[in-house]
């Protein structure tokens, strides 16, 4: 049903229909509106779940932890230094093969503090070991969080769903909320193979010699990259239930004959989809969206850049003292390939700095640069800068 | 209609968000498209805090910032002395000020046009609080005649019920007899694309 709702209203209502039967969450700054509208309809009756508001969003993951592991289906929201509270247990969620699912607000992280979007949160726990995908728009957050429930209770991995704070969090538009009927067809209740039992007792997480250390983390790293047939699979069969798809792995948008790529992940493309249509002189160019960050879709890539002779990869974050993070991932990946695209990479956005319009013929301007673009915060005005930090 | 795009500017506490939010939901009870966000600041009270809205036929694609605008709403006169609250506004666009004033009393640029509405002082005799949104967005909904105030009333008409919503429906005729109905009712300030 259509609704003009606010994103957190959204998921709110997208988590509920996935019948959680614990959430915990810490409910101050940075979280957001999610959490407070799901403990609403928890207190109005209409979710029958424990609501758990915890101390800490370190307390938060170390509770879904152990109720998943129970048995429950379950649910947490956080960003930014929340979710770098969380890290550690994010890391025991993944290792212990716990199909958790949850929401991060994308935002900048401290110091110095700013409570705005970008995505240097969700890339601080790329290495946790959780499925990460990002949404482009509300309506993909929605429909993103029904498949995470599929995609982590078969793969029995976590799944982070990454929606841009603010951008996409507080924007009120109009997002099609699936009926009750088809989230329960798509979504069967939540069976735990290794569930926690008194008459079946095991460990999880318990100490683990060398000689099976390298074994247990190659394991995880295989399931991973196992995982992207289930992500292909949820996303399918979603879109067979409402028509509506979220994008797969990745999604590859424009005129066959571009020879220019932009690859982004997030909100960032509607705004690139909307100046495409209006920079009608701009040269052409396809628009890559990157839903699935981990597992990072090799394969899928190197199908998607066939043509291009420059791509340029954005990102909302950064590695200092290297520069960006997705950046060289996609050089590393497009290695095998025979002719490449020339891979340019900038930063833009972070701390909430607007992406405007005109962004895209900057973009697009970067294919003219003799050399590629290693890396750059391409919206940076370096002259506020003292002239050794330009 | 292609894209009109908005913005609010007001004071924490005046309901600045909810204004966007309602302006925007209320493009979705006619059947038209709207996306409503704020840009937030600190988040305290009487802190200068500015909303966004765009409403199309279309749905709308962009999410950066509103930065020419075809319609300021001003909820505060005196946020009028903050510079930059005015810029990008387009060339033939109107600014609806909340004030007692007559519009001749705010100097502001030659090639937009200025109104203003009581909207406070409607809001404190209709609702017992001097919380202006709803009676501005009534004003400049019969402005530009964009769509009918009842669509206002409806979206209010999902938060309250009884004597709530019965003063707000009254504050809403009254703020729309107090403009010039459809004055602003031309393309000349729209911008193309969604």
């Amino acid at each position: 049903m259509l609704k003009a709702l606010e994103g957190s209203q959204a998921i709110a209502e997208a988590v509920a229909l996935c019948r959680p039967q614990v959430v915990a969450a810490y409910p101050i700054t940075p979280q957001t509106h999610i959490v407070e509208n799901i403990s609403k309809l928890v207190a109005d009756g209409k979710l029958h779940c424990e609501f758990v508001s915890v101390e800490s969003e370190f307390s938060a993951a170390s509770v879904v932890l152990g109720a998943a592991a129970a048995g429950s289906r379950t649910y947490t929201a956080t960003a930014s230094q929340g979710l770098l509270l969380m890290v550690e247990v994010l890391y025991n969620i993944a290792g212990m093969r716990i199909p958790v699912v949850m929401t991060c607000a994308n935002r900048a992280i401290s110091a110095p503090l700013s409570i705005w979007n970008d995505q240097q949160d969700s890339m601080a726990a790329r290495d946790a070991g959780w499925i990460q995908l990002y949404c482009a728009d509300n309506q993909e957050a929605v429909d993103t969080t029904v498949q995470a429930y599929r995609i982590a209770e078969r793969t029995e991995l976590p799944v982070m769903v990454c929606m841009d704070g603010f951008t996409l969090t507080h924007t009120l538009e109009a997002i099609d909320i699936p009926e009750a009927a088809q989230v329960d067809e798509y979504l069967p209740p939540y069976q735990f193979s290794r569930r926690l039992d008194p008459a079946r007792p095991i460990s999880m997480g318990t100490l683990l010699s060398p000689d099976f250390y390298p074994e247990a983390r190659h394991s995880h790293h295989q399931a991973l990259i196992n995982a992207q047939a289930v992500i292909e699979e949820a996303d399918a069969k979603w879109a067979s239930l409402t028509g509506r798809a979220a994008g797969g792995l990745l999604t590859v948008e424009g005129p066959e004959e571009a020879h220019i790529g932009i690859l982004v992940l997030g909100s960032v493309l509607g705004t690139l989809r909307a100046a495409q249509a209006e920079y009608t002189d701009a040269p052409a160019a396809k628009l890559i969206k990157l839903r699935s960050f981990r597992p990072f879709p090799v394969e899928a890539l190197k199908r998607a850049v066939a043509g291009l002779t420059d791509l340029i990869v954005v990102e909302r974050a950064l590695s200092p003292g290297h520069g960006g993070i997705i950046g060289p991932e996609v050089r590393a990946a497009l290695t095998e390939l025979e002719s490449a695209p020339r891979v340019h990479n900038v930063a833009l956005g972070l701390g909430g700095r607007d992406v405007p319009m005109d962004i895209y013929p900057r973009l697009l301007a970067l294919a003219n640069e003799p050399l590629p673009v290693r890396f750059a915060v391409l919206d940076a005005d370096l002259s506020k800068l003292p002239e050794e930090d330009r | 209609m292609s894209l009109i795009e908005i913005r609010i500017h007001g004071r924490g506490g005046q309901g600045n968000v909810v204004a966007a939010n309602l302006l925007a939901m209320a493009a979705f009870e006619v059947g038209r498209h709207g996306q409503a966000f704020p840009n937030f600041g600190a988040e305290r009270r009487g802190a200068p805090v500015v909303a966004f809205v765009r409403i199309a036929d279309r749905p709308i694609r962009r999410r950066c910032q509103v930065q020419t605008p075809a319609y300021l709403i001003i909820q505060d006169e005196a946020l009028l002395h903050v510079p930059g609250v005015t810029d990008g506004l387009l060339p033939g666009g109107g600014v609806l000020i909340n004030s007692a004033r007559p519009a001749e009393a705010f100097d502001l640029r030659d090639d937009v046009e200025v109104i203003t509405l009581p909207a406070s002082i409607l809001a404190k005799e209709y609702l017992g609080r001097p919380v202006p949104n709803t009676a501005l967005l009534a004003g400049f909904l019969a402005l530009t005649g964009m769509f009918p105030t009842d669509a206002l009333i409806k979206v209010l008409g999902h938060k309250f019920r009884g004597e709530v919503l019965e003063r707000n429906t009254h504050l809403i005729r009254e703020a729309t007899g107090r403009v010039p109905a459809g004055h602003w009712n031309k393309e000349t300030a729209h911008v193309e694309g969604a």
